[in-house]
């Protein structure tokens, strides 16, 4: 935690959690607890709760109320869209993004997912694994999650039997084992989220768990780590004031969110498209003077040289650029009614950077429960994921998804309806067309 | 008052939680900042609706810090119920004088006199539900295709399921069912003629993040989110602030105490909260160990459990 200039405010560290779990595996009640036991919810609140408890005819405090917010979710008794949580800790402040786990619904969890650095999967000890957690591990995966925690909860409905635990994890190591990316770390521990157990403190009805509770994983996981990789600064605006000041008259400032990486006053970037080179004279930050800014910072970047620089174009280090890439290799999760097909077109948004793109092929879907693919499909529905390749209409300085994450990702959108249709993964070019051990390959 | 299951509440949580609250995540400033570049750059006409509340104010430094050194591209938009608190209204004033803002007013009483709506009566009377009508007036009349507001997930239920970029019909209406999936840090803004969007930049900050900024950035807030001496009444359990614009009953006698409010809205619709504090870190520190939420104390909210999710569907800001 550092310090800020007014030393009386920690600048706080921020992580965003992904919930997802089944239909009434008890996903809202756990994170009702969390809630709860941090005192993040205030008395009027609980005091609602508690008369809708009671109006429902249950004796105890129904936490999972505190989530379940749309008059459709009240009425059907499920979640239907991503809510966002927020409690705090002294270490960190909380971002939870809850999705459901009805299976139509998969598209809002790629949707809450896509920011996480931390995916809880909810597996009910009575069930086992069962589809859902396929495909909830799934999108973990492709989304490069880096810390998944899986938690099998309502123990105290199977007797806190760790033989349980112990089979219901050993069904999910195989789908796991099949999928997992290399850097990502699993954990695994067994809860009852309805009473508390192992979610702040030890359960002492499960004696034989002698790993760390679900906050203790929490307080101490990895946030996300954009800076680590090469600088990507796509500009999404440039600042040229009108004032009357003259001192402003030639000032021209880039703006944009660091995406990944470090910038220095002094630096040598190169403008994509184009390939032009400049130095970096002068980085603001929130309107104030900075030497340096890393990734995830909002900035305005001064060039010693005047470089024709519009919204779109992204500034790099010049001998780290990513590829120019007018063809793409892709993994796609479907979002919307309307099926993608080949032939048709979309508006590709990279980043703050839009091309038109044609769908050249689809090579697979890929079956998430089964975890089997099925070769050149007629189209990808929604929820469906699959392998494509894409013809764009201008080029786009995209990383492999794998390489850089911050970088790696874009969006379709249905230029008819204007729908976010489609979400994208960069793969490397021509993965998809070499032959594969398995029937979905290996590191996703 | 609570029956649950065998709460286990560790001394170090519970003691934590009072002390610790001055926190402030950086990484919300800048993704402030990121969606109200994205707001001017992927539309023609945006607006920041100007409520004279915390949340706004901040909206409208961001939006200084996020353009710094040019000018805030979009101007200020501000519906005027004619209900306010004075003190919003000079403060509005005199924010707009030395930020070098613009500012664009439309009065409610305007649309009351041309018949658009119909001043409420009885005793719960206020002009929140007729202003949303003003609001989609203006937003037609000025051909605003973004309005940007200060509301946060944090604060109600309905809006915890809102997107950044959320798409209004050319009715102004939200459609919680067929709202855009937002990923990563792409927002689409594409619309359709006579379509808009309402922005959300400080969509993830929580109240006392709000404070916390202000605090941080020493930022300059109305007079009464502070301890003021004042004339209010007891209502429903709140204490409601005297005004010509409230039908008062018989038995509801003002008496003067030391207030504050927590969040501000119409003179009609926002309960004073009795308060001492003074300065920042008394509001910080009170808000801290307060046991009523902020939109607790707001009477528009407590019409009906889905109150807000109602007035959203018909345009509410």
């Amino acid at each position: 935690m550092a310090q800020s200039p007014n030393d009386q405010i920690k600048i706080m560290d921020l992580l965003r959690i992904a919930t997802a779990g089944s239909v009434d595996d008890g996903k809202s009640t756990l994170i009702g607890r969390l809630l709860y036991e941090t005192r993040s919810v205030p008395k009027d609140k609980l005091e609602a709760i508690d008369a809708a408890s009671k109006r429902r005819g249950v004796d105890f405090l129904d936490l999972s109320l505190l989530t379940d917010g749309l008059i459709a979710e009240r009425e059907q008794g499920i979640t239907i869209d991503v809510a966002h949580v927020y409690f705090s800790t002294p270490q960190r402040k909380y971002i939870i993004a809850d999705t459901p786990g009805h299976f139509e619904y998969t598209r809002n969890m790629v949707t809450g997912a896509s920011y996480a650095a931390v995916s809880i999967i909810l597996i009910d000890a009575r069930n086992g694994v069962v589809e859902q957690t396929a495909r909830h591990y799934y999108v973990s995966a492709m989304l490069r999650i880096p810390t998944v925690i899986v938690c099998v909860n309502k123990m105290d409905l199977v007797g806190y039997s760790q033989e349980r635990f112990n089979e219901v994890i050993a069904e999910f190591n195989k789908i796991a084992a099949q999928i997992k990316p290399d850097n990502q770390v699993i954990h695994t521990l067994p809860v009852a989220s309805l009473y508390g157990d192992n979610l702040i403190t030890r359960s002492a009805k499960m004696p034989w768990h002698t790993g760390p509770t679900l906050m203790t994983l929490l307080e101490t996981a990895e946030a996300h780590e954009p800076r680590k990789y090469a600088a990507r600064l796509p500009v999404q605006y440039v600042i040229r004031p009108r004032n009357t000041d003259v001192s402003l008259h030639d000032y021209r400032g880039y703006a944009g969110r660091l995406c990944s990486g470090v910038l220095n006053i002094g630096d040598k970037i190169m403008v994509l498209p184009g390939e032009r080179c400049s130095t970096i004279t002068a980085i603001e930050r929130a309107g104030k003077p900075v030497t340096q800014a890393t990734a995830g910072d909002s900035i305005t970047v001064l060039l010693a040289d005047d470089v024709d620089i519009s919204r779109g174009n992204l500034l790099v280090h010049p001998n780290a650029a990513p590829f120019t890439r007018k063809e793409l290799q892709v993994r796609l999760c479907w979002l919307d009614q309307n099926p993608i097909a080949p032939g048709k077109t979309y508006i590709l948004q990279h980043g703050v950077n839009r091309v038109r793109a044609k769908v050249q092929a689809l090579h697979q879907v890929i079956d998430v429960a089964a975890m089997q693919a099925t070769e050149s499909p007629a189209q990808l529905k929604l929820n469906e994921i699959g392998e494509a390749t894409l013809r764009l209409s201008a080029p786009i300085f995209a990383d492999d998804y794998a390489d850089n994450p911050s970088n790696g990702a874009f969006i379709l959108i249905d230029e008819w309806s204007n729908t976010t249709a489609g979400v994208g993964f960069v793969v490397p070019a021509g993965v998809s067309q070499q032959p594969r051990e398995g029937a979905l390959g290996s590191g996703i | 008052m609570l029956q649950t299951p065998e709460v286990i509440l560790p001394d170090v949580y519970a003691e934590k939680m009072a002390a610790e609250k001055w926190h402030f995540a950086r990484e919300l400033e800048d993704e402030g900042i990121f969606i109200l570049r994205e707001t001017a750059a992927q539309f023609e006409r945006p607006a920041i609706l100007f409520s004279g509340g915390k949340d706004s104010i901040v909206v409208t430094h961001l939006a200084v810090r996020a353009f710094a050194p040019g000018k805030v591209p979009f101007p200020l938009l501000h519906v005027d119920t004619g209900h306010n608190f004075p003190e919003t209204i000079t403060f509005r004033d005199h924010l707009v004088k030395t930020l070098g803002l613009d500012l664009v007013v439309r009065y409610v009483q305007d649309s009351i006199d041309k018949g658009r709506v119909r001043e409420e009566t009885g005793k719960y009377a206020s002009r929140n539900v007729l202003q949303t009508v003003t609001l989609l007036d203006a937003i037609e009349e000025l051909k605003y295709d973004a309005c940007i507001g200060g509301a946060r997930r944090d604060e109600e239920k309905a809006r915890a399921k809102e997107r950044i970029f959320s798409v209004r019909n050319d009715f102004g209406q939200w459609d919680a069912q067929r709202q855009r999936p937002e990923l990563f840090n792409m927002l689409n803004g594409r619309i359709a003629p006579g379509e808009h969007v309402r922005v959300f930049p400080i969509s993830n900050w929580t109240e006392l993040d709000v404070w916390n900024y202000i605090r941080q950035e020493q930022l300059e807030i109305p007079s009464i989110y502070f301890s003021h001496e004042r004339a209010v009444f007891d209502r429903d359990g709140m204490l409601w602030a005297d005004s010509p614009h409230i039908n008062k009953m018989a038995d509801e006698i003002p008496y003067n105490t030391k207030v504050r409010f927590r969040t501000v809205g119409d003179m009609t619709c926002t309960a004073a909260v009795l308060s001492d504090a003074t300065d920042l870190l008394d509001v910080i520190a009170e808000i801290g160990s307060a046991e009523i939420s902020e939109r607790g104390a707001r009477i528009d909210d407590k019409r009906s459990e889905a109150a807000m999710e109602k007035r959203k569907r018909d345009g509410y800001f």
